[in-house]
């Protein structure tokens, strides 16, 4: 595959096929754009693209992080210092493009500096760069319309998130207003790796996935080593790791390449 | 039954918690689910008359309610316009009127079987009313506080501890109110089955600002009797100090229909608006307009890109980048205006006051107390002008002592 067949929700649909037929799990990884810098951030992407990453969920800077743990906390905050703009992000996306990645990206940001980018003008860059899909950590669906309709018209994937606290009517709400996929929380708290998983993962994942119907889940919060990714192959259509590759991050890409080396790896053994 | 609150749950926000286009609940999913059950529960308790029997006896035999209004004859005298009256809200237990709201959400946890309550905390007001509430009900309690905020507010940390609660310190960011509420929400989000969050302010996502609100609502029910016993009617001019905004929502709420009384919000000046540093959300439009913060859409201080923006007050409790969607909506509908005093003209109001009445009002209230000072001469001899006088000054003499030291 050297060019892109496909765009937005079907570039999308065609990675969780590719990863099924080769029954595993899609293995997402998150990296924030300026973190440790701008080059760094992009060399890390890039060398993951080829270590057998199948789609990558890219961080956007905000002030203001609430669902995120100290260590993507405190690389966003590098980022921002290293001038990290949405605009940076968007054209990051073009460039990465640029370099030869054909993987679906997705970009993941609060709420604000996108409305004061203006929505539509964002999604329209976006799309214009290269990127698939949008994640807002910070806009339930409930308040969601006017993206849903932008990506919609766009073919931008609009993820929305379900937690374990997410009662049934929520499950509904969720399946019904995302589109790409549902970004599924492994647990009440915010992004980290854990050491553990919670015991009851299976089960809550069981009743969304009646809920969801052909919609894939994608686990997310608290997976980061390959041993994990392991455990939870298959059980979801994907999985995301973020904080372990951000502070694997801090001496450099290699250190990021080979992490998300080994854990692609791991669930290519059967 | 109960004389001393009359929980107002009209003129917004609409079912979603929209007042008008600001608020709604801009939050991770994890927390939707708990702040419906908090909606419910909030409800139901308000429509319980034991609840509401409950909270209008321990704000009697507690807090000390109805706090009284006071004539500020002399101060009155020496401007020679407004007759000046302050809403004694420094003489509630705790010394601020944030007792009203924490006691208000401790009982409703209470109630909901929470044992676990999280608060944030800036000037450490909230914080201390939190952890009071906490001990008087035999409540757990953790209070987030900005770095920056703990150097500068020493005897509210030691306050807190003393009344049990765990004080934790917050070294994210601008260290300060706004980084406090984002290591309090990430608190919740993690211990969300069994922790209750008391936030402090009438901002966040619905149901706190209008929670908050009912919860103060009892600061101008009681004024608005008390004032029209002393002067025989209402006021011409509410005035009050606007941070997240909860006391002055709580004034402003009772006197919402009577359209003749004006209604002004005072927000951080810092130093002065041309500066930048400041905290003046509506009042400097380079730096303040719309987006969501905190899970509510309000005016918000951001830089072009959309980043939340350091603010600067000599009043920790003013000092945060955003403020209730419900003062957005007041101002948009101009039902209430809005202004600035800068941390120089407070701490020349705080100090014509101590030497006018003997009270020594807290730093936050010192800038309502000096936007009176500045509006009273032009105003009428026979017109009456209501100040929310919202805290009581000992919190402050460090930072007061420094600054006119420095002067």
């Amino acid at each position: 595959m050297t060019t892109r067949t496909s765009t937005g929700v079907s570039a999308i649909e065609a990675m969780f096929a590719r990863a099924a037929s080769e029954g595993r799990s899609a293995f997402l990884p998150y990296f924030p754009i300026g973190w440790p810098t701008v080059a760094g951030s992009l060399e890390a992407i890039e060398g993951m693209a080829a270590a057998g990453a199948d789609g990558f969920e890219i961080g956007m800077p905000f002030s203001d992080p609430l669902a995120d743990g100290p260590v993507i906390q405190a690389a966003t905050q590098k980022a921002l210092e290293n001038g990290v703009t949405v605009r940076g992000c968007i054209e990051a996306v073009r460039d990465l493009r640029g370099r030869g990645v054909l993987q679906p990206m997705l970009l993941m940001g609060y709420l604000n500096p996108l409305l004061a980018y203006g929505p539509q003008q964002f999604i329209s860059d976006a799309k214009d760069a290269g990127v698939d899909g949008i994640i807002i950590p910070d806009l339930p669906p409930d308040e969601g319309e006017a993206w849903v309709n932008l990506c919609a018209q766009a073919n931008l994937a609009l993820v929305f998130f379900l937690a374990p606290t997410s009662t049934p009517a929520r499950i509904n709400l969720v399946t019904d207003q995302a589109t790409g996929f549902i970004y599924v929380v492994s647990l009440t708290g915010v992004t980290g790796a854990r050491s553990a998983l919670p015991d009851e993962l299976e089960a809550f994942l069981a009743g969304v996935k009646l809920a969801a119907g052909d919609l894939p889940l994608v686990l997310g919060f608290g997976i980061g080593t390959p041993e994990q990714a392991q455990r939870i192959n298959r059980l979801t259509s994907g999985f995301i790791v973020g904080s372990a590759l951000v502070r694997a991050g801090k001496d450099g890409a290699a250190p990021v390449i080979a992490l998300a080396a080994e854990i692609a790896a791991a669930i290519r053994n059967r | 039954m109960n004389m001393y609150i009359q929980m107002g749950t009209g003129n917004g926000p609409d079912e979603r918690g929209y007042f008008g286009e600001f608020g709604g609940r801009f939050v991770p999913e994890t927390l939707i689910p708990a702040l419906d059950e908090l909606t419910l529960a909030y409800h139901e308790a308000m429509a319980d008359p034991a609840f509401q029997e409950r909270l209008a006896f321990l704000q009697r035999t507690y807090t000390g309610r109805p706090t009284p209004i006071t004539y500020a004859a002399r101060l009155s005298e020496q401007l020679g316009g407004a007759q000046i009256y302050l809403k004694r809200e420094d003489l509630a237990h705790t010394g601020a009127h944030k007792i009203n709201n924490a006691l208000g959400q401790a009982l409703l946890a209470q109630r909901m079987g929470k044992q676990r309550i999280v608060a944030e905390t800036g000037a450490g007001q909230h914080g201390v009313a939190s952890a009071t509430a906490c001990a008087l009900l035999g409540l757990e309690c953790h209070v987030y506080m900005g770095n920056v905020d703990i150097a500068r507010q020493q005897p509210n940390v030691f306050r807190m501890k003393l009344l049990g609660a765990e004080v934790i310190p917050v070294a994210s960011g601008t260290k300060t109110l706004k980084d406090a509420i984002n290591e309090a929400i990430r608190d919740w989000v993690t211990n969300v089955r069994d922790t209750f969050y008391l936030l402090g302010s009438a901002l966040g996502p619905h149901p706190y600002p209008m929670m908050v609100r009912d919860f103060q609502s009892v600061i101008g029910t009681e004024a608005r009797r008390q004032i029209v016993e002393l002067a025989g009617r209402l006021p011409d001019t509410l005035v009050a100090c606007v941070g997240g905004g909860s006391n002055a929502i709580g004034l402003f709420h009772a006197f919402r229909d009577d359209t003749d009384v004006a209604m002004i919000g005072v927000e951080a000046g810092g130093r002065g608006i041309e500066s930048k540093e400041h905290a003046a959300r509506f009042s400097d439009p380079s730096v303040g307009r719309p987006g969501v913060l905190h899970g509510t859409r309000s005016f918000v201080m951001q830089d072009a890109d959309g980043q939340i923006m350091g603010t600067h007050s000599i009043s920790a409790g003013l000092d945060y980048p955003s403020v209730g969607p419900e003062h957005a909506w007041l101002r948009q509908t101009e039902r209430a205006g809005y202004t600035a005093v800068t941390d120089d003209e407070a701490l020349l109001a705080l100090q014509i006051l101590s030497r006018t009445e003997g009270i020594i009002p807290a730093l936050e209230s010192a800038h309502a107390v000096a936007e009176a000072i500045r509006r009273a001469p032009a105003m009428p001899k026979d017109s009456i002008l209501l100040v929310n006088l919202s805290g009581r000054g000992d919190k402050d003499l460090d930072t007061v002592i420094k600054a006119l030291g420095d002067g």
